[in-house]
């Protein structure tokens, strides 16, 4: 069935002749993993809007370009500064990838307790292959999306985080991905590994930052695997060039309660989608699924999101808020499932979206399927313009009109932005936010941030 | 300070105001009353500058200058103050917040310094001991969770840090128990000076018992149909607006 629908292939990187350059490429069970994940791919072929979850999201204009692998010499683009989200004074520990290219001289190790591993992927696969291939691909094998297998196929970088049992990293861990700065359009395929065991605590902000101008395709899969009662803080500011395409997938697994919790921000790239799917496998397992996207020009953004409740007593909260100007356009899909046995089950999913021009266009499809008994699902979506007695009383008091609409714009998304826990990192976050506002040049000096 | 001549004011094509006159001098309290529909609060919106409005005649002269072409900000700038009958709710953004970037645009707009973190806390400490309101309700959200009360009382707390020369004060008394609009009262009556003129909006008299005013102009259809002293409004407490009702058929 796969076969007829499937697309040819011709604005990727050739398959065969970057495999013996790929990370791992002498272990056999990865071999064997890549070649299950290209002929995959192969067969599902490109999503198209037939297909019911990429119904709003065309990636046909990708064909336009031929996206080439990534040289040396990108991955050794001179930067004049690294871009970080997090103010850095005391040696957080960060990791910096220049077009998918891991940059050593930019890595920060910081102050990790013992029992906590940071590692890029290539290096794993050399020191803990046996730990690699029990966890590498778990949670991705059976997909039916398309472009996780072909990031299984053609993974070429990444990083690897994996903390003991009962060990909990008080700092956040910041993960850089630069893109843009290439001579040509380039091709990346990052994928990640989480993995928390019983009571271990992370936090992780991962700040994908577009350089310059030009056209890159950064295709992305994390995975998640957290033991029980473990909590991962899983954060994302996506900041791609306007020409960019960044199509990334989260696959979390969570134990007995374990919480998983992501924030997602995206305010750039002409093309971007963000799936998040968690599967909550034990009692009082948790998923926080939220977000904010900032988009204007002809930028698209999807977030699409899948919750499974698995068992009894689990939870989730999602909390999207969007702002599109101009003729952006921008993706909500949120699907929960509660299987049978998940009795207990609470879910809280809203989606609201402020169009700032009559051009913008916001699709949202809620999906709830119940069957279990006893479960309390909520979802609400809404889409809505600058209330204008809002404006006129912020005006009346002195305050401008392009400020009085950056506050408004900031009051609206501070519902979304209130999930995230962390003071540093939701300020961190907020100024993302203020700096894509236009006209922030008139805002106080503490609204302006650094 | 605040002089209409001759104002004529249509909202989608129908004339709410068919020439409103008004003088309203330097330090004077003026109260306009009238029934619903009156065209009350149009008159203030319109000074204020709110959209939507559109002036078919006359002028709006504020210090001396024609305020019809400015917009709100400009006209906040120049010393305007509407207190609003249903103060906005807005989340998210801390009053604080709020009350500094309004004092620093209307200061920017003069070219003036704005003021540090450290000189705002300092005024907002007098501002508030001067009124009676506790600090909470500075870092509250703009007007979320508040009581009627307490809303109408952050307008006088905004008036207060803004310092305008005219505040018009729209059905202040509207959703407000006897106690709330004692406390409201005192607070715009602290406020009063030789060099702030207020112009009174209100449905009631009640209002006037505490705040009391140099001048009640009557509006009824939409043209002022009588001026006089404090004494008209007791009239129109034991009469109602029965009087005018037919004044414009």
């Amino acid at each position: 069935m796969a076969n007829a629908a499937s697309t040819p292939i011709t604005f990727m990187p050739d398959f065969d002749a970057e495999r013996p350059g790929l990370p791992g490429a002498g272990l056999s069970w990865l071999k064997t993993l890549r070649q299950d994940g290209i002929e995959r791919f192969n067969g599902l072929g490109r999503p198209t809007p037939k297909q019911e979850s990429w119904k709003y999201t065309r990636l046909k204009p990708l064909e336009d370009t031929k996206f080439q692998p990534v040289t040396d010499e990108d991955g050794m683009a001179v930067l004049d500064h690294v871009p970080s989200l997090l103010p850095n004074p005391g040696g957080r520990p960060r990791l910096v990838f220049v077009n998918g290219r891991i940059r050593p001289s930019f890595w920060i190790e910081g102050d990790l307790p013992k029992g906590v591993h940071l590692e890029e992927l290539r290096d794993v696969l050399v020191n803990a292959p046996d730990w690699a291939e029990e966890h590498l691909g778990q949670l991705t094998g059976g997909d039916t999306q398309a472009l996780v297998q072909l990031n299984t196929a053609m993974m070429d970088t990444g990083f690897v985080l994996r903390v003991e049992p009962g060990v909990v990293v008080e700092q956040p861990i910041e993960v850089v991905f630069i893109g843009g700065l290439t001579n040509q359009p380039v091709a990346y395929f990052p994928r990640n590994l989480i993995v928390l065991g019983e009571g271990a605590q992370a936090t992780v902000v991962k700040y994908h930052a577009g350089l310059g101008v030009g056209a890159y395709f950064a295709n992305a899969v994390t995975e998640v695997n957290l033991g029980p009662g473990a909590r991962l803080n899983h954060y994302k500011v996506q900041a791609e060039t306007r020409d960019a395409t960044h199509l990334s997938m989260v696959h979390a697994r969570v134990a007995k309660d374990a919480t998983y919790d992501s924030f997602t921000l995206s305010i750039g790239g002409r093309l971007s989608r963000n799936d998040v799917s968690v599967r909550l496998e034990g009692p009082g397992a948790h998923a926080g699924v939220n977000g904010a996207y900032l988009m204007r020009g002809s930028e698209h953004c999807d977030n699409t999101t899948e919750i499974e409740h698995l068992a009894p007593h689990t939870s989730c909260r999602e909390i999207f808020k969007g702002v599109l100007d101009d003729q952006s356009r921008a993706v909500f899909q949120g699907r929960i499932v509660v299987h049978k046995d998940a009795r207990g089950t609470n879910g809280h999913q809203l989606c609201k979206t402020l169009l700032l021009a009559t051009g913008a266009e916001i699709d949202v499809k809620p999906e709830l399927e119940i069957y279990a008994d006893d479960v309390k699902c909520s979802h609400g979506a809404t889409t809505g313009q600058i209330d204008e007695t809002a404006l006129f009383y912020l005006r009346s008091r002195g305050i401008p009109e392009a400020l009085a609409r950056n506050l408004l714009v900031q009051s609206f998304l501070g519902e979304a932005l209130e999930e995230i826990a962390s003071d540093n990192i939701r300020e961190a976050f907020t100024n993302k936010v203020l700096h894509w506002l236009p006209a922030a040049c008139f805002l106080s000096e503490e609204w302006r941030g650094e | 300070m605040l002089e209409i001549k001759n104002l004529h004011v249509s909202v989608e094509g129908n004339e709410i105001l068919k020439g409103i006159d008004l003088d309203v001098g330097p330090g004077e309290i003026h109260a306009i009353m009238g029934p619903n529909g009156s065209g009350k609060s149009t008159l203030s919106h319109v000074i204020a500058g709110r959209d939507g409005y559109e002036i078919t005649g006359g002028r709006i002269i504020f210090k001396g200058e024609d305020l019809t072409g400015l917009m709100p900000e400009e006209r906040a700038a120049k010393g305007l103050f509407l207190a609003f009958q249903y103060p906005v709710e807005i989340p998210g953004v801390a009053n604080t917040t709020f009350l500094k970037e309004a004092l620093n645009s209307i200061h920017r707009y003069h070219g003036e310094d704005e003021l540090d973190a450290l000189q705002f806390v300092k005024m907002m400490r007098k501002k508030t001991e001067e009124l009676g309101i506790s600090d909470d309700m500075l870092k509250r959200a703009v007007n979320v969770g508040f009581s009627g009360g307490e809303k109408k009382r952050n307008e006088i707390l905004q008036m207060a840090v803004l310092n305008p020369c005219l505040a018009i004060l729209d059905e202040t008394d509207s959703g407000l128990d006897i106690d709330a609009l004692k406390i409201v009262s005192e607070g715009v009556n602290k406020l009063r000076s030789p060099d702030r003129s207020m112009l009174i909006i209100t449905h009631y008299q009640r209002l006037l018992d505490y705040i009391v005013p140099d001048k009640v102009h009557v509006l009824a259809h939409g043209i002022i149909q009588r001026t006089g002293d404090k004494k008209l409004a007791l009239e129109l407490e034991e009469k109602g607006y029965a009087e005018f009702d037919g004044a414009a058929a």
